[in-house]
């Protein structure tokens, strides 16, 4: 085999530089959030974007002590919607990773509000992404946070090229592109009244790239599922849809063992992996830079309806 | 805006930084035909930025239309066509970020609009960005005149930049594929452009000539006798990023005040604070004196952090955090300067672009920010509007959205306000309308001892 791939090679001063640059305005963000709201909270699925910014959120807020471990508590509590379809690997990744940094976990279930009634399946086995936003929305009443911090980029969606790092919320949740705030310098309007909410994203500016190049570099623990495993998948419209309880083989369909990865981690009924043997970060890395399907296109089946859809839910109050 | 590349610097300490690995922001002006999006979707196409299934999603989109060979099968315009809404209108209606990269450098893109009911959006795409690369549609100018006439919009987006004082501007000539006699097309469009620069006081980085179409000098050099310059890209590689000074007396904006969590446990009842705050200009080191405002209280500097980690230094453009040697009322809003440096004022003149549908009231309260500080505020003048086709002063009582204006403004306290020439951070303020909390003006501010300007000190 080659000899292994190593981070700094893959790091050359430019992108050094670039995340270096990328973290500080990450950090500074996330600190205009903590200043500026008073009852925010961090968007942790356990998905690659929300562990960085959890990293990020750590060099932020806290003191890298002894052994190089941070020391300290976030000034806010994490948040997760969980559909009740997520992949188990997450649910305990994210578990075991809140209980080694000593963080507060709030967890918003799309079965409560199905329970509730303000949620609705049209069939048992829909994806249940678009959903979500009802169990977000119910938490972030519940709990009256004010602002959520997430990890969405702008690289990801054309729909998103155009958010802003701070993204106002009316009293229903919903994102209104064109009553959005100019955004001019660092000198963010956060201001909301009471009952609307902001979104704040601290690597808006980043590329998948960049997030790849980062947990590389800073050695950022992911779910399992990130790194080149053998499952079982059925191939459907040049997808690789895992076999799951959710999603099972159609009639004539076949099931087959393939080395795969995934790229993003979300409801199990429309995430999909990607043929891969990369193993760990530096080789994702590497593989990154050959890529030539983004990343939601490879990876999710409810985006294909059509190329607005993302639009269309994010109005809806979804990320 | 302030830059990030010293970010790396107190961790490297001994090596030296020769080259400029800041990502280079750039915002892109130009009219609905001019073929700015195509030009963007040049960019991003050539440098291999888009990704096989959104291509695949446009060249469904497009199918049946017949394209030349070797050529992309799809309006490159469409990648960057972002929202449903203005699909339908076939125009862009707001900022949109695009990010792609070179062996040499990362970019970052600002895509603002270019109609004139968009001011707006140009303003808040230049606000932060490092260079302007203005558009002339060149199929829309006589070249055959002398001189040539340039379009209104083309001084109005260079003078916007200007005004903006984003540090870099050029000319990109599109469509010389479109035109006969391109070489002396080009010459002739080039001198108008230099010469109402040179009207403008607009310091030119480049004048272009490029086919965002045919791809003609926007990645790849021009072959062609009568222009021997760098392709469009080739010179966006080495324009030089923003850095607000880092030598001279030290500013910082408080952005947080953080109790240090990571001394608990010992027993200790007060713990240090940790002030942060990202430097407008100049530098700190452990030992220096600093003065607060408002309090004026003096302190020492105990210890200076980076990122939850103690460093030597920090300087413009890092967030940096602070332990100072006694226990002082510091919070959100104040400001750490070098001491006896900083000037307070509640009145300033400010050049004032108005953003917002209705119109600025002068004599009304609004809320504005400066660093980190909120406080209410009034226009208690507007002397006068700028034409942003010439930056001539006209006669003029009100602003309306997209108008620019200079004005008097006052607050309800005194601000460390600087001259926005001199700085940035110091220079700059968002008005906000408190009935609707919309982001309503932008303020740059002028000279400040220019029109009765006090030292707080003496106003009491």
């Amino acid at each position: 085999m080659n000899a292994p791939l190593m981070v700094d090679r893959l790091l050359p001063e430019l992108d050094r530089t670039h995340l270096d640059w990328l973290e500080e305005e990450a950090i500074f963000i996330l600190r205009e959030t903590v200043a500026a709201f008073e009852r925010p909270a961090l968007l942790f699925s356990g998905g690659k974007d929300s562990c960085v910014v959890l990293r990020l959120a750590e060099k932020a807020f806290k003191n890298k002590g002894v052994e190089a471990r941070y020391a300290g508590r976030l000034p806010f509590p994490l948040l997760h919607v969980d559909t009740g379809h997520n992949f188990p690997e997450v649910i305990e990744f994210r578990d075991r990773r809140v209980a080694e940094m000593g963080e507060r976990l709030v967890v918003g279930h799309l079965e409560d509000s199905i329970r509730r009634g303000t949620v609705r399946l049209s069939n048992p086995l829909e994806s249940r992404n678009g959903h979500q936003t009802v169990a977000l929305l119910e938490a972030i009443e519940e709990h009256r946070f004010d602002a959520l911090i997430g990890g969405a980029r702008r690289d990801e969606e054309k729909a998103r090229a155009k958010e802003r790092i701070f993204s106002h919320r009316d009293g229903f949740g919903q994102w209104q592109p064109k009553e959005q705030r100019p955004e001019l310098w660092t000198l963010f309007n956060a201001r909301i009244r009471p009952g609307e909410h902001m979104r704040a994203f601290p690597i808006s500016n980043w590329t998948e790239l960049d997030v790849w190049l980062y947990i590389a570099r800073e050695n950022i623990p992911l779910p399992s599922l990130y790194f080149a495993h053998e499952r079982q998948v059925i191939r459907r419209k040049g997808l690789l849809v895992p076999l799951t309880e959710v999603t099972p083989a159609l009639p004539g369909e076949t099931v087959e063992a393939v080395q795969v990865r995934f790229r993003t981690v979300g409801d199990m009924t429309c995430t999909c992996p990607v043929e891969s043997p990369a193993v760990n970060a530096v080789e994702i890395v590497a593989e990154t830079l050959q890529v030539t399907v983004s990343e939601r296109g490879a990876t999710r089946m409810d985006d294909r309806t059509s190329d607005a859809s993302m639009e269309r839910r994010k109005k809806e109050g979804y990320f | 805006m302030s830059s990030f590349a010293s970010a790396a610097a107190p961790r490297q300490r001994g090596s030296t930084r020769v080259t400029d690995h800041r990502a280079l922001r750039f915002l892109t002006a130009g009219s609905v035909d001019d073929g700015k999006s195509t030009l963007i979707g040049r960019l991003l196409f050539d440098s291999r930025a888009i990704l096989a299934d959104q291509i695949d999603t446009l060249e469904k989109r497009a199918a049946g239309v017949p394209r030349a060979d070797g050529q992309p099968r799809f309006d490159l315009s469409l990648l960057t066509d972002g929202l449903e809404a203005e699909r339908e209108q076939g125009i862009t209606i707001d900022v949109a970020y695009r990010y792609f990269a070179t062996r040499q450098r990362k970019f970052i893109i600002a895509d603002a609009p270019g109609h004139e009911q968009y001011t707006r959006n140009m303003v808040t795409a230049a606000a932060g960005s490092d260079a302007a690369v203005v558009l002339v549609d060149i199929t829309k100018l006589d070249t055959l005149a002398a001189p040539v006439k340039l379009l209104a919009q083309t001084r109005r987006h260079a003078l916007l930049a200007r005004l903006l004082r984003v540090p870099s501007i050029v000319f990109a000539i599109n469509k010389l594929d479109a035109v006969d006699d391109p070489g002396h097309a080009y010459e002739a469009v080039r001198a108008a452009l230099l010469e109402f620069a040179a009207h403008a006081d607009i310091e030119v980085a480049g004048v272009i000539p490029v086919s965002a179409l045919r791809g003609d000098n926007v990645t790849q050099p021009l072959d062609a006798p009568w222009y021997s310059g760098p392709s469009l890209l080739q010179l966006l590689e080495r324009l030089p990023t923003t850095q607000e000074r880092t030598a001279g007396d030290l500013l910082i904006p408080v952005q947080y005040v953080a109790r240090d969590q990571g001394l608990s446990g010992a027993g200790a009842g007060e713990q240090p604070r940790i002030v942060w705050g990202r430097i407008a200009h100049g530098r700190v080191k452990a030992g220096d004196e600093v003065q607060l405002f408002p309090s004026r209280h003096m302190a020492r500097v105990a210890e200076v952090r980076v990122a939850g980690e103690r460093v030597a230094f920090a300087e413009a453009g890092q967030s940096t955090g602070l332990a100072l040697d006694r226990h002082l009322d510091v919070s959100r809003g104040d400001w750490i300067a070098t001491p006896g440096t900083v000037h307070e004022t509640n009145r300033f003149a400010a050049t004032l672009a108005w953003l917002d549908t209705e119109p600025a009231v002068v004599g009304r309260k609004y809320t504005v920010r400066h660093g980190n500080r909120w406080v209410q505020a009034r226009i208690a003048a507007i002397d006068s509007r700028l034409d942003v086709h010439t930056l001539a002063s006209i006669d003029a009582h009100e602003l309306r959205v997209n108008e620019i204006g200079h004005v008097i403004m006052e607050t309800q306290q005194p601000l460390p306000v600087e001259a926005y020439e001199t700085n940035r951070v110091g220079g700059s303020l968002i008005i906000v309308d408190p009935a609707s909390n919309r982001t309503s003006g932008a303020l740059l501010v002028k000279a400040v001892d220019q029109v009765g300007a006090q030292d707080a000190c003496g106003a009491g």
